[in-house]
């Protein structure tokens, strides 16, 4: 049954041409429930799988399958293959999974919504797009799933039609992404261009082969790495293409927890891990990956500590996780990278789900300093978001804790670390603490906001299951990957074959004595509880210090308001100088005077030869016997002169 | 009574096609280009005939036939439409014949 796991791509998509074919004729308990279905098969079948794969042994654990020959022209070959082993195994059942929870969820969340079709299959679409990436044999294939999975986000994000906002942000996430895009594309054509294949497994055997040490300076698989990390940056939300994310939460909430927490945004990750045999040997574009992704995560937590949207704050939030991510790849601990993005599905997906609910108690008001006092009517919500909040921020033993200390200690252990990293992600670490907190604080707890004091309650099962699940998943997931003191890290054991091929210097590269990564943890815990008590005596009780604290610096706050104004900066330097050199250059020069002038200047010259042709045309018969005569005695001259 | 040399015989069609033409050209009544027509056409079946006699060849008879045959139809397409012409302008002035021009 294993070497038919592709199958698990046919009830996504089969829901996707159900729902968006007949969808809009059915009533909305059959949509959403196909929706579900397709996403749930889908899941079950690749836990049957997965429980054949892991009784392989690790050498089997690499099963390709190729259904067909995609395209072959010249020398250029691409087979529509795929590709199981352990990375792709942990990450289809991460999509279908919590794919298959928030498809759940969203049956509550969206019902009486308009267009619940449009919104489920748009969903299936995704869910399929994303398993296809995850999948694909090689690199052309990925591609196709990158660019699906981008449309779906597109759609979803403006799933609101009749928002201009909505259409705005999906917009800029789709034009922020094609630059990203266009990068990737162009890094693959030069691996095409250097090693004539695309396909993973002969690509980095040979890579394996011809470079068997990493070079500094900029090399050709420098030039490869850099241009598909800027397509990661674009996909991820990384600096510098981070500014589509907080738009993004334009899009429904369920939408925000699958698409733009737990798993698209995690392709970027995805790509530099699957491409690790690439970056192992291409050690400065690893120092950049580690530094973009500090930066962004720094950046995003601060942004994170002032925002007064509750949406706005998971996503800075998201962003940063993503830079943690980063900097794990970055310091060649890429199956470090995967467990913290196994984890963060979770508990991202489940405060994403949370936020949902309470937006739904209250009419959709996003504003946190309008909510309190919610922890009475929202007994489940409350509880799971603390889980994930505490998951998030670190707390020993939920599953934050695991994932994130073992990148704060690769950091500092790994021999491509460096103890700036450590130190900034303890900062963020604290950081993460306390905006999380402050999150909870505001929403569920103080005084009943004006407007919402009746009572309400729970949406349902339908929104209390899933975040019942995904807070067990988010508490418990950090053992798949213990730190050596405490017990195996059987994820980093799992993943190990695939980084045959690379150098990962994750858990099982390390030589530092227990007690100094005990110490380190014990650190980065101490920062959290410090960031949580902050925050505790900052917003739990008296709420009118932030307030002064705000009137006092506004220029501060207004900077980490608005993200360091970076969207200001885009929007004056590239999107005003693009409109700039359209009105001057490209409109005035280039399209009136080249192309209009082109076509124009066509026209013009067939008329005024064409008035010459026509004097000819003057329908006097005997001027045109002259002209026959004439023509006639031309040719007889022209014979004459020939044959003589 | 001696031969008459063939080039006697191309020399006269050179010169009955040249008055064709210039007939075809320089005339304004249709009647009258009719006929420039048919002298040109018979300029070239003498000239046709002039060849055959000299070469020794038939081939050049069938032409001469075919040619006849044509300008036997041309004859009747012709008058048919000289008489159209009449009808519909009341007049052969070929020049007022002008309304198909660019």
């Amino acid at each position: 049954m294993i070497e038919y796991f592709w199958l698990a791509l046919v009830p996504p998509l089969a829901g996707f041409l159900f729902n968006g074919l007949a969808g809009k004729r059915l009533p909305d308990r059959i949509v959403s429930g196909a929706g579900c279905a397709a996403t749930g098969a889908s899941f079950l079948f690749l836990l049957a799988v997965f429980a054949e794969f892991i009784r392989l042994p690790a050498e089997e654990q690499q099963i390709v399958h190729r259904l067909f020959t995609w395209i072959q022209a010249g020398t250029f070959t691409a087979e529509c293959s795929f590709l199981l082993d352990p990375l792709s195994m942990v990450m289809l059942l991460v999509i279908t999974g919590v794919g298959f929870l928030i498809h759940v969820y969203s049956t509550a969340y969206m019902e009486g919504e308009t267009g619940l079709y449009r919104y489920f299959s748009y969903l299936n679409l995704f869910v399929f797009m994303m398993s296809l990436l995850v999948m694909a044999g090689n690199y052309l294939l990925l591609f196709v799933g990158w660019e699906g999975v981008g449309l779906c986000s597109y759609l979803l994000i403006g799933y609101y039609i009749e928002r201009k906002s909505a259409g705005d942000a999906a917009k800029k996430a789709f034009v922020v992404n094609r630059v990203g895009d266009a990068c990737f594309l162009l890094g693959v054509f030069l691996i095409f261009k250097t090693f004539g294949t695309l396909e993973f497994g002969s690509l980095f055997e040979t890579v394996s082969r011809t470079h068997p040490q990493p070079e500094s300076g900029f090399t050709v698989l420098a030039a490869i790495t850099l241009l598909l990390f800027l397509g990661a940056t674009g996909k991820s939300a990384q600096i510098p293409l981070q500014v589509w994310l907080p738009d993004a939460m334009e899009g429904p909430t369920p939408v925000s927890a699958l698409i733009h927490a737990a798993t698209m945004v995690t392709a970027g990750v995805y790509l530099v891990v699957r491409s690790a045999a690439l970056y192992s040997r291409a050690p400065d574009v690893l120092l950049l990956v580690a530094v973009v992704g500090v930066l962004t995560a720094l950046l995003a937590a601060l942004t994170a500590l002032v925002q007064r949207d509750i949406k706005k704050v998971l996503a800075y939030s998201t962003i940063s996780q993503l830079g943690y991510m980063f900097m794990a790849l970055g310091v060649g601990a890429f199956s470090t990278g995967i467990f913290h993005l196994f984890t963060h599905a979770f508990f991202k997906a489940l405060l994403f789900l949370g936020a949902g609910s309470v937006l739904l108690r209250l009419h959709h008001e996003l504003d946190l300093f309008r909510m309190g006092g919610l922890k009475n009517s929202l007994r489940v919500t409350c509880w799971t978001m603390w889980v994930g909040t505490a998951a998030l921020a670190g707390i020993f033993p939920l599953s934050g804790f695991f994932s994130k200390d073992e990148i704060l200690w690769r950091a500092l252990d790994s021999p491509l670390g460096h103890p700036v990293f450590w130190v900034a992600g303890l900062v963020v670490a604290g950081l993460t603490a306390f905006y999380m907190c402050r999150l909870m604080f505001l929403a569920f707890y103080g005084s009943p906001a004006h407007g919402h004091e009746e009572s309400g309650a729970e949406a349902g099962t339908a929104v209390t299951t899933p975040l019942t699940i995904l807070a067990g998943a988010a508490a418990v997931a950090g053992f798949a990957g213990l730190p050596a003191y405490l017990g195996d890290h059987r994820l980093d054991q799992f993943l190990a074959p695939v980084f045959r091929h690379s150098y990962d210097h994750g858990v099982s590269g390390s030589h530092a004595s227990h007690s100094m990564e005990l110490l380190a943890g014990g650190a980065a815990l101490a920062i959290s509880l410090f960031g949580a008590g902050l925050a505790y005596r900052l917003y739990a009780r008296d709420r009118s210090l932030p307030r002064r604290l705000a009137d006092r610096f506004p220029a501060l706050h207004g900077t980490l308001l608005r993200q360091f104004r970076i969207d200001e900066a885009y929007s004056l330097f590239v999107v005003g100088g693009l409109k700039a050199l359209s009105r001057r250059v490209l409109w005035r020069i280039v399209d009136v005077g080249v192309v209009d002038g082109a076509v124009n200047g066509t026209a013009s010259l067939f008329r005024r030869w064409s008035g010459v042709a026509t004097r000819m045309q003057s329908g006097n018969t005997r001027t045109y016997a002259a002209w026959i005569v004439t023509g006639a005695a031309l040719v007889f001259l022209y014979l004459f002169s020939v044959i003589g | 009574m001696g031969m008459v040399p063939a080039s006697h015989y191309l020399a006269l069609g050179a010169v009955l096609f040249v008055i064709g033409v210039a007939g075809f050209v320089v005339r304004r009544n249709v009647i009258t280009m009719f006929m420039s027509v048919e002298l040109m056409l018979n300029a070239v079946n003498l000239t046709f005939l002039a060849y055959a006699r000299t070469l020794n060849q038939v081939d050049a008879h069938i032409f001469v036939f075919f040619v006849m045959t044509v300008a036997a139809a041309e004859a009747a397409v012709g008058l048919a439409l000289i008489l159209g012409l009449d009808r519909h302008s009341q007049t052969l002035d070929i020049d007022s014949v002008n309304k198909l021009q660019g």
